[in-house]
């Protein structure tokens, strides 16, 4: 591949998603957002709640490798090399980070007066 | 006979263009600041009125349209084709395994005939180099300046006597290439099969043929539905080699062989399909010392291939050589560009150079093959050269592939050197195959990949 360019990049998923692309791309955003947001108001991370946000990240990972092998007609027990093993952590990471950035997030602005009590 | 020139750029009627043309280029920058430079293609847009037609609206006519369309402004862009409906052949394997429904495959090319381009819904019926002239099997007459064939190839069944294309999906009969329906009804033979268990054949056409690696997926794919349905040992998997090597890449031959020895898919070389009694499930190969016949429960026939008929009756073909029996286009292997006619190219299927038969060719073909058109028209000529690449997402079983790119020379290309090695069956390879190619290729028909 000669172009690897973003833009090549940006067509391809807009064909694979098509609006999903842009209700994901906007989702992520606003849970960074909420996310920084709470931080900056909390002035700090509540590790209370980041550990229950955390559980549930183990869970997303765990959704985010389903809905892959679901999509892929296959799963990560077709693994043979160490891309796949690559690929396999990367997808469970991506489905842990966003799990746990979005509930903290959630659980945050949900119930902020408890934070402060 | 007076060989077609180019269109002299030198003439005085074509300055004004040329002006024009720089001051388009003047207005690029202020253009790009504001963010309305969308050409797909981003080179700058040149006018010209040059007319160009496109004989054919098949991956490699559609993709050329696309980038034609966003490069050029005032030009006549004229796509012939009666096909309303679009078929994604890589697709036509998965299709075939079971793994993806028929419609899959199934779009209309009118979804992807760009703004500004013209589509004659008609058969190309002659070309005529000489006159620089397309006529369509209506009788219109479609003279050009510049002519790009992309009509692909001929799925020659008659080539195989008793063949009966209306049979697929009965009687153990497979042939994956004719068509989604074709495809799906195979899928339902060989799903037969795999829960029976028999005799499976499998094997390819001499000659030029597109995606050489379909054949062996479909073997490796069938080996691991046996398997999967707990029926491999009841069955028996015979592919029939059309040469001495299992694929056209010494280094992928040698990994296929290996693996089809571990998969237990027996090999016989120099068998060529000749005949087939559909009836008996009989298959007769030619072979070096006369005719084999091989009885089967389940074969998947593999036409032979050739150029159309309006490209084999025109004088585009080679006319020595191992390309000229089919009728495959005399275009220069580096540049795509016709040999006798400098104002016609061949790209995809139709052209008649090594390899260079699948959709990913056509990806790397047509940018070549237009920036050498666009460069006639611009009197800038262009340097770029189009190496060969192939690429095959060979499957070895359901849930894993090889993803095999090569070019002329049988070098193995990497496009993600260290991170996917080309002969180890991968499944980031098959999610690529199953999940990343069709986008790539819309986007690729859309000009913008």
């Amino acid at each position: 591949m000669k172009e690897l360019d973003p833009m090549v990049f940006l067509a391809v998923f807009q064909e694979m998603l098509g609006p999903m692309l842009w209700v994901m791309l906007l989702a992520a955003v606003a849970a960074v957002v909420a996310f920084v947001a709470l931080l900056v108001r909390e002035r700090g991370i509540v590790s209370r709640r980041l550990v229950r946000a955390e559980l549930l990240g183990l869970i997303g990972g765990v959704v985010a490798l389903v809905i892959m092998a679901q999509v892929s007609s296959s799963g990560f027990t077709d693994a043979g090399g160490p891309a796949d093993w690559f690929l396999i952590a990367l997808v469970y990471g991506v489905g842990a980070v966003a799990t746990v950035v979005l509930t903290y997030a959630v659980m945050g602005w949900m119930q902020p007066r408890q934070a402060r009590a | 006979m007076s060989t077609p020139r180019l269109p002299d750029l030198q003439d005085p009627a074509v300055e004004p263009l040329r002006r024009r043309f720089l001051a388009s280029l003047g207005a690029l920058p202020l253009a790009a600041a504001v963010g309305t430079t969308t050409a797909p293609a981003r080179a700058a847009t040149i006018k010209t009125q040059a007319r160009i037609v496109i004989a054919g609206g098949g991956a490699a006519g559609l993709t050329a349209a696309s980038r034609l369309a966003a490069a050029l402004d005032g030009a006549s862009i004229t796509v012939v084709d009666p096909r309303k409906e679009h078929w994604y052949q890589p697709g036509f394997t998965l299709v075939a395994a079971g793994i993806k429904p028929q419609d899959y495959v199934v779009s209309g090319t009118a979804s992807y005939v760009p703004r500004g381009v013209e589509w004659v819904s008609e058969k190309v019926a002659e070309i005529d180099p000489e006159g620089q002239k397309v006529v369509t099997d209506s009788g219109k007459v479609l003279p050009y300046d510049f002519l790009i064939v992309a009509l692909g190839l001929e799925l020659h069944y008659a080539g195989i006597e008793g063949m009966d294309t209306a049979r697929i999906g009965q009687d153990g009969l497979g042939s994956i290439y004719h068509s989604p329906q074709a495809a799906a009804a195979t899928w339902g033979a060989m799903s037969q099969f795999s829960k029976a268990g028999g005799v499976g054949v499998f094997g390819r056409p001499a000659g030029e043929m597109k995606c050489a690696g379909a054949p062996l997926k479909y073997a490796f794919i069938t080996d691991d539905r046996l398997r999967r349905a707990g029926t491999r040992s009841k069955a028996e998997l015979v592919y029939m080699a059309q040469s001495k090597s299992l694929f056209g890449v010494p280094i992928v031959a040698e990994k296929v062989r290996m693996l089809f020895q571990d998969r237990g898919v027996k090999v016989n070389h120099e068998h060529v399909l000749q005949s087939i009694d559909l009836g008996k499930r009989i298959a007769t190969y030619k072979t070096p010392t006369g005719t084999a016949e091989q009885s089967y429960d389940f074969i998947n026939v593999v036409p032979p291939m050739r150029a159309p008929e309006a490209v084999r009756n025109s004088p585009l073909p080679w006319t020595e050589g191992a390309f000229a029996a089919d009728g495959w286009m005399e275009v220069d292997r580096d540049t795509l560009r016709h040999k006798r006619y400098p104002n016609v190219f061949g790209v995809g299927d139709v052209a008649g150079v090594p390899k260079g038969k699948t959709a990913a060719s056509v990806k790397w073909q047509v940018p070549v093959a237009l920036d050498h058109l666009i460069g006639d028209i611009s009197g800038k000529a262009s340097q770029e050269v189009y190496n060969g690449y192939t690429s095959c997402p060979l499957i070895t079983r359901l849930g894993q592939a090889m993803l095999i790119e090569f070019d002329y020379k049988d070098n193995l290309i990497t496009s993600f050197p260290g991170v996917i090695a080309p002969l180890e069956e991968l499944w980031i390879s098959w999610v690529m195959k199953t999940m990343a190619l069709k986008p790539t290729y819309i986007s690729m028909l859309r000009g913008k990949a």
